[in-house]
C-alpha cells in the first residue's frame, strides 16, 4: 500500500536552526573559540615545557601519596612506555583536551546537578535531555561543531564536553537525593537556610557520589577526544587516526596502548582521591 | 494546674492533610467523617484533624500513639518541617504557620531543637562539630560556639570525645550527641521525636533518668513524642494520646490510667504494671487509732483492745510520729506497774513518703506485717498501708 505521506523535513529543521545559531552567535562562539582556545595551548605549552622525567615525577608522587606505592610504580612504567614509543608529546596533548573538557564540563553539571536535585520540575525535565545527550551516536556532535567552532581542538572540546557532561549532572542530584531524609531535616530543624544546607550537609555528604561521576566523565572524554581526531584535534586519536589512513595496524595499536595506559592511570587516580574523600 | 503558669505554646484547631486537595477533605472532615471513608472517598490523607492543646513553659509534654496515630507529623508541623493545612501555633506571640520563609528560619533558631529517632548526626562531622552545628548556623563566632558545645556535650557526660567522630560511639552515645547538639543551640523548647526507641531497653532506662535530671535542673519545655505507654510514663508531666490523627485524652499519667477516656486509651494501658504508676497515698487509710506519747500503758492497752489491734503507732500532740508500740511489750508494761510508755517505743518499721510507688512497698512488709507508716516531710503520721489495701488498690485499677 503505497500512501503518499509526506516525510518530515525533521533534519531540514535542525540544519535551519543550526545555521541560524551559527550565523546569529557567530560573536559569541568566537569568543569561546578563543578562550578555549588561549587556554588550551597554555596548558599544553605549560605540560610541553616541563622535561618528560619531571612530569613523571610529578605523577608518580601524586599517585604515591593518593592511591600508594603500587600505583606510583605502574604510572611510571606506562609513562615510560609512552615516552619510549615516541607518543609522549600526543599523549600530552590528548591529557589537556580531557583535562580542559572534564573542567568546563564539572563547571556546568555540579549546578545543573544541584539544581535537578532540589527541584522535581526541572529534574523531570532535564533527565529526557541527558538521555539524549548519552544516546545519541557520539560522532553526531562533531558535525554542527565544525559549523561553530570550525576544524580544530576547540570543536573537539565542544562534542567532548556535551557527550561527557551527563554522568557528572546524574550523579551529583543522585549524591543529593540520596542525603538521608532526617539529616536533611535535622538541618532544617535548625534553622538552615538553604545555602548552609547544601553546603554544610548536602554537597559534603554526596561529595563520594559526586567524584563516581566525575570519574565517569573523565573516561567518557578521553574516549571522545580520540574520536575527535576526525574534526583535527591532535593527540593520540590523531595518531591511530593517522594509522588508519595509511593501512598500518602496528602504528594504531601502539597508540591505542598508549590511551588505554592513559585511561587507566586517570581512572586510578580519581577512585583514589574518591576513597580518600570517603575515609575522611 | 493553676492559671497562673505560664503557656508557652498554644495548638488550636492543627489539622494536616496529606494530598493535593486538602479542602475536599477538610470539608468531609467537617461533616464528621472519619479518615479511613475520607481516604477512599478522596483520595486524602487525614492526617491530624482539629489538634487545640498547650504546651506550659517548662513542663514535658509526652505525645503519645500508635504508629499512623499522627504524632511525628504533629511534633513536624510544630516547626514545619511538615507544612500545616489549617489552624494556629502560636509560641510568644508568633503564629508559626502564618510566617514568611525568612521569619520561620529565624523562629526555628531561636525557640526550637530537635532530636531525632535516628540519631541524624552528621557522618562527616566531628562530635564537637556536631554539638555546634545549631550556633554555626545562627552565626555565633568560633570561640563562643566551641565554648558552649563543650559545655553541652559535659552535660550529658560525653567529655573527652569532642574529637570522634559519631561513627565511633554506640548508639546511646550517638543519641547523647544528639541531645548535646539540641542543648548547646539553647533554644526555648525541645522537641524529641521518638528519641530513645531506637536504643536498647537498658541504655534506654538510662536515658530516661538522664532526661528527667537534666529537665529538672534546666526546666526546659519539651515536647517527647513515643509509642511506648511505659516511657510516657516515666517521663510526662503530661500525656497527650492520639489516635488517627485525633486527641483522645489529655491529662497526666494518673488520669489517664485510672480515668481512660475510652476503651482505646483502657486498651494502651493495660499492659501497664500498675504497681509502679499508683503509690502509697493511693493504698493509704487513715489511722483507726494512735497512742500518744503521755499514755500510760493501760490506755494504750485499751486502745488496742477496743480496735482489735496487736501494735499501734505513738505519735506527739502535734501528730508527729515517735515510733511504734507492740501489745505484748504494752502488756508487759503494765504488769510490772510502769506508769510512762516511753522507753517501750520501737523504731522498727516501715515508714514512707505518700508518693512512694506501690511496688516498693511489697517488700517492707516484714514477718511481723505491721502497717507501713505514711508520714509527711514534717514526720507527721498521713495515714497508714496494709497489705491488703496494695492488692486492692491494684485489683481495682487493673479492672478500669
Amino acid at each position: 500500500m503505497a500512501i503518499d505521506i509526506p516525510r518530515l523535513p525533521l533534519g531540514d529543521w535542525i540544519e535551519t536552526g543550526l545555521d541560524y545559531l551559527t550565523s546569529e552567535f557567530s560573536g559569541v562562539t568566537r569568543g569561546i573559540s578563543r578562550i578555549t582556545q588561549t587556554g588550551i595551548s597554555a596548558l599544553n605549552d605549560a605540560l610541553m615545557w616541563l622535561p618528560e622525567w619531571a612530569l613523571m615525577a610529578i605523577i608518580a608522587l601524586l599517585c604515591w601519596r593518593l592511591a600508594g606505592i603500587r600505583l606510583a610504580i605502574g604510572a611510571v612504567l606506562g609513562l615510560l612506555l609512552i615516552w619510549n614509543m615516541g607518543l609522549w608529546f600526543p599523549m600530552i596533548e590528548t591529557l589537556t583536551l580531557v583535562v580542559i573538557a572534564t573542567l568546563v564540563a564539572v563547571v556546568i553539571a555540579l549546578p545543573v546537578g544541584i539544581f535537578a536535585a532540589v527541584s522535581d520540575k526541572f529534574y523531570s525535565v532535564i533527565m529526557p535531555v541527558l538521555d539524549f545527550m548519552q544516546t545519541m551516536p557520539a560522532f553526531v556532535y562533531l558535525i554542527p561543531a565544525i559549523p561553530f567552532f570550525g576544524i580544530g581542538s576547540v570543536s573537539a572540546i565542544f562534542a567532548t564536553v556535551i557527550f561527557s557532561m551527563p554522568p557528572a549532572i546524574r550523579f551529583t542530584t543522585l549524591g543529593i537525593r540520596q542525603v538521608p531524609t532526617e539529616l536533611v531535616e535535622a538541618a532544617d530543624a535548625f534553622g538552615s537556610t538553604r545555602g548552609q544546607k547544601l553546603l554544610k550537609v548536602q554537597l559534603p555528604l554526596s561529595l563520594p557520589t559526586i567524584m563516581a561521576g566525575i570519574n565517569q566523565t573523565i573516561m567518557l572524554a578521553l574516549s571522545m577526544v580520540v574520536i575527535a581526531a576526525m574534526i583535527g584535534a591532535d593527540g593520540l586519536g590523531n595518531e591511530v587516526w593517522k594509522a588508519i589512513q595509511r593501512l598500518r595496524p602496528g602504528d594504531g595499536f601502539e597508540a591505542g596502548i598508549a590511551v588505554v595506559i592513559l585511561a587507566m592511570l586517570l581512572d586510578r587516580l580519581t577512585q583514589a582521591f574518591r576513597k580518600t574523600k570517603k575515609t575522611q | 494546674m493553676s492559671e497562673t503558669e505560664n503557656i508557652k505554646i498554644q495548638v488550636r484547631g492543627l489539622s494536616k492533610v496529606f494530598g493535593s486537595h486538602p479542602r475536599k477533605a477538610l470539608e468531609l472532615r467537617d461533616k464528621g467523617k472519619k479518615r479511613a471513608e475520607i481516604l477512599e472517598k478522596t483520595g486524602q490523607t487525614l492526617g491530624l484533624s482539629n489538634i487545640s492543646f498547650d504546651v506550659k513553659e517548662g513542663e514535658l509534654l509526652v505525645i503519645m500513639g500508635l504508629s499512623g496515630s499522627g504524632k511525628s507529623t504533629l511534633i513536624r508541623c510544630l516547626n514545619r518541617l511538615i507544612e500545616p493545612t489549617e489552624g494556629d501555633i502560636v509560641i510568644d506571640d508568633e503564629n508559626i504557620p502564618k510566617l514568611s520563609e525568612k521569619e520561620l528560619l529565624e523562629c526555628r533558631r531561636r525557640h526550637f531543637s530537635m532530636v531525632f529517632q535516628h540519631f541524624a548526626l552528621f557522618p562527616h562531622r566531628t562530635v564537637q562539630a556536631n554539638a555546634e552545628f545549631g550556633l554555626e548556623i545562627r552565626g555565633f563566632d568560633k570561640a563562643e560556639r566551641a565554648k558552649k558545645a563543650r559545655e553541652a556535650l559535659h552535660q550529658v557526660g560525653l567529655e573527652g570525645w569532642e574529637d570522634s567522630m559519631p561513627s565511633q560511639l554506640s548508639g546511646g552515645m550517638q543519641q547523647r550527641v544528639g541531645l548535646a547538639r539540641a542543648l548547646a543551640n539553647d533554644s526555648t523548647v525541645l522537641l524529641m521525636d521518638e528519641a530513645f526507641s531506637a536504643l536498647d531497653p537498658l541504655i534506654r532506662k538510662d536515658m530516661q533518668q538522664e532526661l528527667l535530671e537534666l529537665q529538672h535542673r534546666m526546666k526546659k519545655t519539651t515536647i517527647f513524642i513515643t509509642h511506648d505507654l511505659d516511657e510516657a510514663l516515666a517521663l510526662a508531666d503530661r500525656i497527650i494520646l492520639l489516635k488517627d490523627g485525633e486527641i483522645v485524652q489529655i491529662g497526666t499519667a494518673e488520669d489517664i490510667l485510672t480515668h481512660p477516656a475510652d476503651d482505646y486509651v483502657a486498651r494502651f494501658t493495660e499492659g501497664v504494671d500498675m504497681s509502679r504508676i499508683l503509690n502509697a497515698r493511693h493504698a493509704m487509710r487513715p489511722v483507726r487509732a494512735v497512742a500518744r506519747n503521755d499514755d500510760g500503758p493501760r490506755t494504750v492497752l485499751r486502745k488496742l483492745s477496743e480496735n482489735g489491734l496487736d501494735s499501734i503507732y505513738v505519735t506527739d500532740r502535734q501528730r508527729k510520729l515517735l515510733g511504734l508500740l507492740e501489745a505484748d511489750v504494752a502488756d508487759r508494761a503494765a504488769r510490772e506497774g510502769q506508769q510512762s510508755i516511753e522507753g517501750l517505743i520501737s523504731d522498727d518499721f516501715p515508714k514512707v513518703g505518700p508518693d512512694e510507688p506501690l511496688h516498693n512497698l511489697f517488700a517492707m512488709f516484714g514477718d511481723k506485717s505491721f502497717p507501713i507508716a505514711v508520714v509527711d516531710d514534717d514526720q507527721r503520721l498521713l495515714g497508714v498501708v496494709v497489705k491488703g489495701a496494695v492488692l486492692a488498690q491494684l485489683a481495682e485499677a487493673g479492672e478500669h
